[in-house]
């Protein structure tokens, strides 16, 4: 019996666990995936927006803003690759530049710190890589960009590390009420919790459903990227936005914590949730807004695609509410999801207190974390890696389990050869400590095997 | 600091024969910094024959290539730093090394950059679709299946047709694959006549020219690719489309001179000279550009080891 029990392992669920391990409390995060930050936490912008666009009243806007503070001292102190970097919103006419004012003001009202609208020769001097088309633009500095999976690898870990249980590999089938709670039917057996946080995402009315009458009805929304080499990763130095539409907050351009430039997105209908296919118009309408933006952006310098699913819904704001006693719905987190996070976690954390949870902080609270420094061999080249960081990461409080986890944690694959050479050695390394045969081991989820079987071997010695 | 007369960055067939080449021209102290745990580079997982026709006027296979070249290394004093790697020089001809027991900075009074080359991966392309296991370079299968005994998969498409890709093509089918289609975006094929011959035609896996993949399918591992026709400008023609079902897109797509210490140092490199921008620092093989055939790197080696042997007898100047 868990006094809470969170479904859904992205940021969301991550600092909701994080919030919780605080307290003496018994807490258990359900992920049907065989890691953390596997859905819409995994592909996005990877920024903690400062909080200038969202609707002054709503829900977005406050936990924005309070989720950016938040952040910078999380960064710190969990040791969580990010940078203070700035955003731009570029205007390219008089109508833009008068949109700009607008979210000026909003963002005034929002309480964002330090926000000024700069001229185009000031623009241009401190982004010299922009069109000579902008004319204004607005500047937000405390916009920062993250390395999304760390974030919340590095909340989650830190839950696990104070007495969290984490299940990987766990899918809620069913959920019923109990008499002191409700009791979850897995895909690995029963559950029982007195309180019951839904953070699943893209799968989050999935769960409310299961709970109460349906309320609301995730819409996913894909969003299409370009990664390109850190040879381009000097070109801006800021968040690079346009002005925003009805489709959201446009294309950017801003460097990424990596050393990468990233490009993106789109908008654009999903056939299905887990579909985050790219399509050749979508990565052309991508490449071609953004050149709008800064005309030099050399694409073949491309690493990878990519696309991301936001966990939107009907709603224009994030639903945060309690639909039944004890049953707490974290859903429609979309953009500012990531940067509002560890806000809705506090959010949820008084929920749960004014419906009766009781909250005793623990004396020996564990509040930092520090990754492993490298030792060893070098592993992965182009990002030098060593076998010292992935051996620390494999024995860390949430281990990787299969090569793309490895290439979350430690950056291996992650560089301009994209797994080529090292590959084969992390499937080595992974086979070697779960003993199992390296066709058992997994690119990311399950069924992406990397070996199908042993070659043929000719007359091998141990049939002789 | 202990200096070096040479250091050569890269123990594959450039660094070792420039480092041999720098030995008789004189150069006493030299060390050969190789990433991986045994000399040879990439020949060690080039099992199949027709390299040497040139050099040794005989064929050989890729690690017997490099074993010659080995054995008359082991025949003198030149110091071997094996697992590993450079990952920073400088223009003052400092080397950073992170080995199995950390790190050290050695003083060279010549540097030799023979770093090979890495295969492009798929991003370069912006191939549409999922991003499912089972897309895989041809290098890297060919490391699964030849050094380490592991088949990337039973039904594979190509993309592109250079050397790497159509050898492998005959590889996984001997054992046991079905190579369904070789897939080139250009008129004519990338790789050398005779590996069109025997290693497509002979197996008869059809080559597609002008075609191009326009979608990888699959959640999991890959189900299937779509394939068009293109037009002289490269584009996809529309209508032309077909699928093909398989579960493995083995890219063959071009090599990428490996470079990035020289970029990082701020040091020039122009892909055609064995001298580079800074005194003392000479670059071989396909690290300056991409070879055919495996002679060719082994006579630039020799001239970077004799450039370099030059360059430090004459105190430093070329």
């Amino acid at each position: 019996m868990f006094d809470v029990c969170i479904i859904g392992c992205g940021i969301v669920g991550a600092a909701v666990a994080y919030e919780l391990s605080r307290y003496d409390l018994s807490v258990a995060v359900i992920e049907k995936e065989n890691d953390v930050a596997t859905g819409s936490t995994k592909a996005n912008s990877a920024i903690i927006h400062a909080g200038y666009d969202p609707e002054p009243g709503s829900l977005m806007a406050r936990l924005n803003v309070e989720g950016n503070r938040l952040a910078a001292s999380f960064c710190d102190s969990l040791d969580v690759p990010h940078m203070h970097c700035g955003a731009l919103v570029l205007a390219f006419s008089e109508r833009e530049a008068a949109t700009l004012a607008q979210l000026l003001q909003r963002g005034r009202e929002n309480g964002v710190p330090d926000l000024r609208i700069l001229p185009r020769d000031e623009v241009l001097e401190i982004e010299p890589a922009l069109s000579g088309e902008v004319v204004a633009a607005l500047y937000a500095p405390t916009a920062m960009i993250v390395d999304p999976w760390q974030y919340t690898l590095a909340l989650a870990e830190t839950a696990v590390r104070n007495g969290c249980s984490l299940h990987l590999e766990t899918a809620v089938t069913g959920i019923e009420p109990s008499p002191l709670g409700y009791l979850l039917q897995t895909s690995q057996g029963f559950i029982e919790t007195r309180t019951l946080i839904n953070a699943a995402g893209l799968y989050a009315d999935d769960i409310h459903n299961m709970v109460a009458p349906p309320a609301f009805h995730v819409q996913p929304a894909r969003g299409e990227y370009w990664l390109l080499d850190k040879s381009e990763g000097q070109r801006v130095s800021r968040v690079i936005f346009q002005c925003p539409s009805d489709a959201g907050k446009g294309v950017l351009v801003a460097p990424t914590v990596h050393g990468n430039l990233i490009v993106g997105p789109n908008s654009a209908p999903s056939e299905g949730r887990n579909d985050v296919s790219t399509t050749a118009q979508g990565l052309h309408f991508v490449r071609e807004t953004a050149r709008k933006s800064v005309p030099g952006l050399d694409f073949s310098a491309n690493i990878r695609n990519f696309s991301g699913n936001r966990a939107a819904t009907e709603h224009s704001d994030f639903i945060i509410t309690e639909p039944r006693p004890g049953f707490i719905d974290l859903a429609g987190i979309k953009s500012p999801g990531l940067s509002a996070a560890p806000a809705i976690a506090k959010l949820a954390v008084s929920m749960l207190e004014k419906g009766g949870l009781a909250l005793h902080e623990k004396q020996n609270f564990i509040d930092m974390r520090k990754k492993a420094p490298p030792s060893g061999r070098v592993v992965c080249r182009c990002e030098t890696v060593t076998e010292g960081e992935l051996r620390a990461a494999l024995h860390a409080p949430i281990p990787p389990r299969s090569v793309d986890s490895v290439k979350r944690r430690c950056g291996a694959g992650m560089g301009r050869c994209q797994g080529g050479f090292c590959a084969p050695r992390v499937v080595d390394l992974l086979a070697e400590h779960y003993n199992c045969k390296p066709t058992d081991v997994l690119q990311d989820g399950r069924g992406s095997h990397i070996l199908v079987s042993e070659t043929k071997r000719g007359l091998c010695t141990d049939t002789i | 600091m202990h200096g070096y007369d040479l250091i050569v960055i890269g123990g594959g067939p450039a660094g070792l024969a420039a480092a041999l080449a720098a030995r008789a021209g004189g150069l006493r102290e030299i060390l050969i910094v190789e990433r991986d745990i045994e000399l040879g580079g990439i020949l060690n997982q080039c099992i199949h024959a027709g390299f040497g026709l040139e050099y040794f006027k005989e064929e050989l296979t890729g690690p017997e290539y490099a074993g010659r070249f080995i054995r008359l290394l082991r025949e003198t004093d030149i110091e071997v730093a094996l697992d590993s790697m450079v990952v920073e020089i400088t223009p003052e001809l400092l080397v950073r090394v992170i080995g199995r027991d950390g790190e050290r900075t050695l003083a060279a009074k010549s540097i030799i950059l023979a770093t090979g080359c890495r295969e492009r991966a798929r991003g370069p392309l912006g191939i549409a679709g999922t991003r499912p296991a089972g897309v895989i370079t041809a290098g890297t299968a060919q490391r699964y299946v030849n050094i380490e005994g592991y088949m990337p998969g039973k039904c594979v498409v190509i993309l592109g047709s250079g050397d790497v890709g159509l050898i492998m093509a005959r590889r996984l089918t001997l054992e046991g694959a079905k190579v369904l289609a070789c897939v080139e975006i250009m008129p004519k094929a990338g790789g050398l006549p005779r590996n069109i011959v025997q290693c497509l035609y002979d197996y008869k896996i059809p080559l597609y020219l002008s075609h191009c993949i326009t979608e990888i399918c699959g959640e999991k591992r890959v189900e299937q690719v779509r394939v068009a026709r293109v037009d002289e400008n490269r584009k996809p023609i529309a209508g032309s489309e077909f699928a093909i079902a398989c579960d493995t897109v083995l890219l063959s797509v071009g090599l990428i001179p490996e470079n990035e210490l020289a970029q990082a140092a701020g040091i020039g490199i122009d892909g055609e000279n064995i001298e580079t921008a800074t005194p003392g620092v000479f670059v071989c093989g396909n690290a300056l550009h991409v070879h055919d055939i495996v002679d060719k790197v082994t006579a630039e080696a020799q001239r970077a080891g004799a450039a370099a042997a030059a360059y430090v007898k004459n105190g430093g100047a070329s």
